[in-house]
């Protein structure tokens, strides 16, 4: 009993220090995003002096608002289109017999560890002469590639554990192909095709480099792109304030996400490194 | 796509696997799997194929967008230009110093998060919920929050290491805090890989070791270890490469002042700041190199455990 006792003990201290670790950073920000100017440089970690001002003014701003629509409708675009190319492809791979497979695979594994710089210069030159800078497309499909081999991965993990003989099972039963297909297959694909998604998204909603280097506008800036260009008050005052605020509602979403499908994303990330 | 649309249909209405008889069958389905892959094949390869063999050619080239009557071919000179830089050497070894403690901090880190959250008797789900917390926020969010807490004038960690002077204008803490943002923020992903590897070692060598007597900490280093070795070099391998690409922490840090700038950076700065297309794409190609070269030393130096296997289990 007394081992067990020290040993729960031992569990609680653990998982108190990753709790800490983890979101002091983000406490931290939520903090900043909260104290008035003037206090802003104080060095304290709660603020003395709490406003909502930092939020009113980025949310005055179209920097941060154009940005913010962006970055949500690239996100979105991006995981759905990269979703539905990937489940096709995962599909195949999973249940398909054709040569190329594994040059496929080799190749989704070969650009998950692209340099994504290497390639950063001649997009710019090419998207510019496409007229594809500063647009939504021209962020989607970077995003796309770079998404592709992890969802491919994650998809044909998830694919090859669904038991397909109950697709004909079900048309035994007189179910149509396309019944069979949606009654069936869909509802048991579903999950592995959500948690996709949800790796998709964090990625897209993620990017820095291609962001700060295909765009240039409120046009297609997305947020990471716009909160590294804010401008200060004046020449000598760090935007702090907006700052914060901009990363605590970027943040928002990444939490939520995590909160409510934390089984998920483990599942998806877990998966694509064993059975993937 | 067009083939998005064309392939719909027979995806649903999928033939079972081709017995080996049926040849008509076993081609329609090769044809299937081809056109289901096509898309995916296509965006990967035209989006990184492609320019990088357009940065080749530019790197061969006077290309100075401030300058376009100058352009003209010039071989390996640019190459000469770069490699003979002490800068670029200099930022190879900002990068490897960056990539080498990164990685080195986050093994162990990773791993003991891992058995957190593999061994947890209670509170599992939390431990996993708030570890992903890291792993999904934006880097750029990551790297504010880290900077303005390390800021002299700003920041909590100054006041609770009683520093004197800002710690972001000198070279050596100014690593430490671009190394701890980054470790705080990969940890949780080279964790979960472990975990993946943890998940697969049998419950059952652990009790039979147990009861010949073994220690907890002799069962991790003779079991556990050995078991998870690809997994670890899984790990490994993905996240060396990835932080060898580091751009966005050291950007929203000081974009490489004080001594920290990375490779990634200069090609940065040479692509769109200077607009040396010709230069930078010199840059950009030998990141991609070293990249290769990194990834086959991996491969090859650890054995076939590491990418081969991950390969095979496909």
């Amino acid at each position: 009993m007394d081992e067990r006792v020290k040993r729960g003990v031992g569990w609680g201290g653990a998982i108190a220090i990753v709790v800490v670790l983890a979101l002091v950073p983000v406490l931290w920000i939520v903090s900043l995003s909260f104290k008035d100017p003037a206090t802003i440089a104080d060095g304290s970690f709660i603020p003395k002096k709490w406003t909502w001002s930092n939020y009113s003014a980025i949310f005055k701003q179209n920097l941060f608002t154009d940005a913010l629509r962006n970055s949500i409708g690239i996100a979105i675009i991006s995981t759905v289109i990269a979703v539905v190319i990937a489940s096709m492809a995962a599909y195949a791979i999973s249940r398909l017999d054709f040569p190329g497979k594994r040059w496929i695979l080799g190749a989704a594994l070969a650009i998950a560890m692209f340099p994504p710089i290497s390639i950063v210069g001649p997009l710019y030159n090419m998207w510019r002469s496409l007229g594809l800078f500063d647009t939504w497309q021209g962020l989607i499909i970077p995003y796309l590639t770079f998404t592709l081999p992890l969802a491919i991965y994650v998809l044909s993990a998830f694919f090859r554990e669904i038991p397909w003989e109950l697709e004909q099972a079900a048309q035994v039963d007189g179910a149509t192909p396309f019944q069979a297909f949606q009654k069936v297959i869909v509802p048991l694909a579903a999950p592995g095709v959500f948690t996709t998604a949800i790796l998709v998204f964090i990625f897209a909603w993620n990017d820095f480099i291609f962001a700060a280097s295909l765009t240039s506008t409120t046009h297609a800036q997305t947020v990471p792109a716009a909160i590294a260009s804010f401008p200060g008050a004046s020449q000598f005052q760090a935007p702090i304030g907006s700052i914060a605020a901009a990363a605590v509602i970027v943040t928002i979403p990444i939490i939520v996400l995590v909160l409510l499908f934390q089984r998920r994303i483990v599942a998806g990330l877990t998966a694509g490194a064993v059975k993937g | 796509m067009s083939s998005g649309t064309a392939v719909a249909t027979p995806a649903a209405a999928a033939p079972p696997k081709g017995k080996p008889g049926l040849t008509e069958r076993a081609r329609a389905e090769r044809k299937l799997g081809w056109m289901l892959c096509a898309p995916a094949v296509i965006v990967m390869v035209a989006v990184t194929a492609y320019p990088v063999v357009y940065a080749f050619v530019l790197s061969l080239q006077r290309a100075d967008l401030r300058f376009p009557a100058a352009n003209k071919f010039v071989g390996f000179a640019n190459y000469g230009h770069v490699l003979g830089a002490k800068l670029w050497w200099q930022d190879v070894a900002h990068t490897l110093i960056i990539t080498f403690f990164s990685v080195a901090l986050e093994l162990v880190l990773g791993m003991a998060l891992a058995l957190v959250m593999h061994r947890a008797i209670f509170g599992r789900g939390t431990v996993r919920a708030v570890a992903l917390i890291p792993y999904g926020i934006v880097t750029v969010v990551a790297a504010f929050s880290w900077r303005y807490a390390w800021e002299a004038d700003s920041g909590w960690i100054p006041h609770l290491l009683g520093l004197k002077s800002d710690p972001l204008t000198k070279t050596t803490s100014s690593y430490a805090a671009i190394i701890i943002s980054e470790v705080w923020k990969t940890t949780p992903f080279m964790a979960l890989l472990l975990l993946a590897g943890l998940a697969i070692v049998p419950d059952e060598l652990h009790e039979a070791a147990k009861v010949d007597g073994a220690t907890t900490l002799q069962r991790f280093v003779r079991i556990t270890l050995p078991l998870m070795k690809p997994a670890i070099l899984v790990a490994l391998l993905f996240r060396t490469l990835d932080a060898f690409r580091i751009f966005d922490t050291v950007f929203i840090f000081n974009q490489g002042a004080h001594g920290t700038e990375t490779v990634s950076i200069l090609g940065y700065n040479q692509l769109l700041n200077r607009l040396n297309l010709g230069l930078g794409s010199t840059v950009s190609v030998l990141i991609f190199v070293l990249v290769a070269i990194i990834a086959a030393i991996f491969i090859k130096g650890f054995g076939a455990a590491a990418a081969p296997g991950g390969v095979e289990r496909n």
